[in-house]
């Protein structure tokens, strides 16, 4: 079958990919760069075909909220934002965490702190890996670079979210929410049956059917022991998607004496640069990590017994770096080049930035 | 009458309610939330509801009320208890949501929520409990606490110039044409108790039925936090509470 390759924004590929996959909620908050997410739900009317329910909220605190309501009932729910709109999510996702709900939460990242910049950035990489909000919780990380990914990663941060009983988090930046590319939109599924439902989240809050006790969605547990046993219980799932749901890719790692690792659209510059360095027969690859929790650390372990040194180049004043070097264990050195308030080097300054912290790779 | 034909079912004049289990209440004795979550049960069974009905709980001396009604509960964020039922409300449209939510859930860190969704006449009920003051944490100030009151944050009364005025959001709500249904009612006699289960019968209708937001303050005492005897608190109650808070509809625009 011919696909339809369309054009489009990354956060319009979004709402798009979230009406195919067949997602009951979406609740927003206008913020920029990612308002197109909530205005093209409301152009496409998906309360008309698939009975999706599209609501625009009155706060990202509310948001976060109705999808922690939505998500009790066993819906596939979803919200987006951006970096300060997320910063008032964090609540809420600590509960949906606690909860044990699956739910999808785009970050369209812009600069900070603060206010901050509605310009590009990746500074919301702590928050997003290591928890966000208060307790021991993480949950996935997702990384697109490219608008396809940010259709494709809908649909798997929808299925890894129901598979562990775990938010799932989109991570993207302003660039590839606001970019126009080519895209190829997944097929429409049917939204799930109520019955469907049932049957696969007995745990879902949906009004208690005759001969089922009922079922109660609380974060709270005052006896210590108690808390403690779901405590573990979070950590042994944790585990489990550390071991299984790693995912990355690798650009010119086999015979690479440098290594570039960057995520998101900075891993695409870093991309060019190593094309222009490999024509003047410098031996540079790159690993782009996809999820970004959890961590490909295995990847980045078994690599740094092969290359001389290792460059980290983010939009931000440098946080995927402490993974890269806890990956790393000081057997070569790694350093890194990154901008921030909305600035976005280009490959040349990229390449740069290898050979002023590795002057040997510049032959 | 004879013991055995007292327990003949025909003689029977009360019952514990169905769907209120045996887990031993936390409230202090005296508390009004014993006898308002006997009627949100008593009124579900009644209404045949148990089987659509989610609740949502607070943050605040309810916050275990799913621990005591035999439904489907989702215990929210401290004062996000209204976001959370829009959530569920919407995506399962045929089903009874209520919220459950004290004073200081509902009428201070939860006001936006509140209001934006009465505002938007969700179509559900929302159960107001006002004893003026916080019971859980220990007594402290509400926002709707009385000018003059003592609490722990207030330990020589509630200044107006300091803290402001009792919040009297039952009234605010009102005046948004999303409800449809705003009283404030009391549990402290066998009249206020029976005319607060058909309050709180006629909100549920009205959500099932689709007209919008419904809300039912209940005057509520705390005698733990007030310090006085359950039945000294009662007296205070209707001293000092009814004229800031009195007693009656402030909306019943159920029929458009």
């Amino acid at each position: 079958m011919k696909q339809e390759v369309q054009l489009m924004k990354g956060n319009e590929a979004i709402a798009h990919a979230a009406i195919r996959y067949g997602v009951d909620g979406y609740f927003g908050y206008p913020i920029t760069p990612q308002s197109e997410v909530l205005e093209t739900l409301e152009a496409l009317m998906p309360w008309e075909t698939t009975g999706m329910v599209v609501l625009q909220a009155e706060s990202e605190v509310a948001s976060i909220n109705m999808v922690y309501g939505g998500a009790s009932t066993g819906k596939a729910v979803m919200t987006s934002s951006s970096s300060p709109g997320i910063s008032l999510m964090q609540e809420g996702l600590s509960y949906i965490a606690a909860g044990e709900l699956p739910a999808l939460i785009v970050n369209v990242m812009r600069g900070g702190p603060g206010l901050g910049t509605i310009q590009p950035s990746q500074s919301d990489y702590f928050q997003a890996t290591k928890g966000g909000g208060h307790g021991d919780y993480h949950y996935i990380v997702l990384a697109p670079s490219t608008v396809q990914e940010m259709a494709d990663f809908v649909a798997l941060g929808f299925d890894l979210a129901f598979k562990y009983r775990t938010p799932a988090m989109l991570l993207a930046d302003g660039i590839v929410g606001q970019m126009m590319e080519k895209v190829v939109l997944p097929e429409q599924r049917p939204r799930r049956t109520d019955e469907q439902i049932a049957r696969e989240c007995p745990w879902a809050v949906t009004g208690r059917p005759e001969g089922r006790g009922p079922n109660v969605l609380t974060t709270l547990e005052l006896d210590s022991a108690r808390m403690e046993v779901n405590n573990h219980r979070y950590q042994a799932t944790y585990r489990k998607i550390e071991e299984n749901e790693v995912r990355y890719q690798e650009y010119f790692t086999d015979d690479a004496e440098y290594l570039f690792v960057a995520f998101g659209s900075i891993a695409r510059i870093c991309l060019k640069a190593i094309e222009d360095a490999r024509q003047r027969g410098i031996k540079v690859g790159l690993l782009r990590p996809i999820t970004l929790w959890p961590f490909p650390t295995k990847e980045i372990a078994r690599l740094a017994q092969q290359v001389k040194g290792i460059m980290v180049v983010e939009l931000n004043a440098g946080q995927m770096i402490e993974d890269v070097r806890l990956a790393v264990e000081g057997r070569v050195p790694v350093h890194h080049y990154g901008r921030m308030g909305g600035i976005v080097p280009n490959p040349q300054e990229v390449m740069d930035s290898l050979f002023a912290n590795f002057p040997d790779a510049d032959k | 009458m004879k013991p055995e034909d007292i327990k003949r079912s025909e003689n029977k004049v009360y019952c514990k309610p169905e769907l209120l289990n045996d887990t031993p209440m936390h409230y202090c004795p005296g508390c009004s939330h014993g006898v308002v979550h006997k009627l949100v049960s008593e009124v579900i069974k009644e209404m045949g509801a148990e089987h659509i009905a989610i609740g949502v709980a607070p943050v605040g001396c309810a916050v275990f009320a799913y621990s005591y009604i035999d439904i489907d509960w989702i215990e929210a964020a401290h004062g996000r208890a209204p976001a959370v039922a829009t959530g569920a409300k919407r995506l399962n449209p045929s089903r009874l949501v209520f919220t459950y939510q004290g004073d200081g859930d509902l009428a201070a860190i939860g006001t936006a929520e509140t209001i934006h969704a009465a505002n938007r006449g969700e179509n559900i009920a929302i159960i107001f409990i006002n004893n003026a003051i916080y019971g859980m944490t220990g007594g402290q100030m509400a926002p709707t606490t009385l000018e003059g009151q003592v609490t722990a944050t207030t330990p020589y009364g509630r200044r107006v110039d300091l803290n402001g005025y009792p919040l009297k959001i039952s009234n605010l709500l009102a005046q948004l044409p999303g409800t449809c249904y705003v009283t404030r009612q009391a549990v402290h006699t066998p009249a206020s108790v029976r005319k607060a289960k058909a309050a709180i019968r006629k909100a549920f209708e009205n959500s099932l039925a689709g007209h919008g937001t419904s809300v039912v303050e209940i005057v509520s005492t705390c005698n733990s936090g007030w310090k006085m005897s359950p039945a000294k608190s009662n007296e205070w109650m209707v001293e000092h509470m009814f004229p800031e808070y009195p007693l009656g509809d402030l909306k019943n625009d159920t029929e458009r």
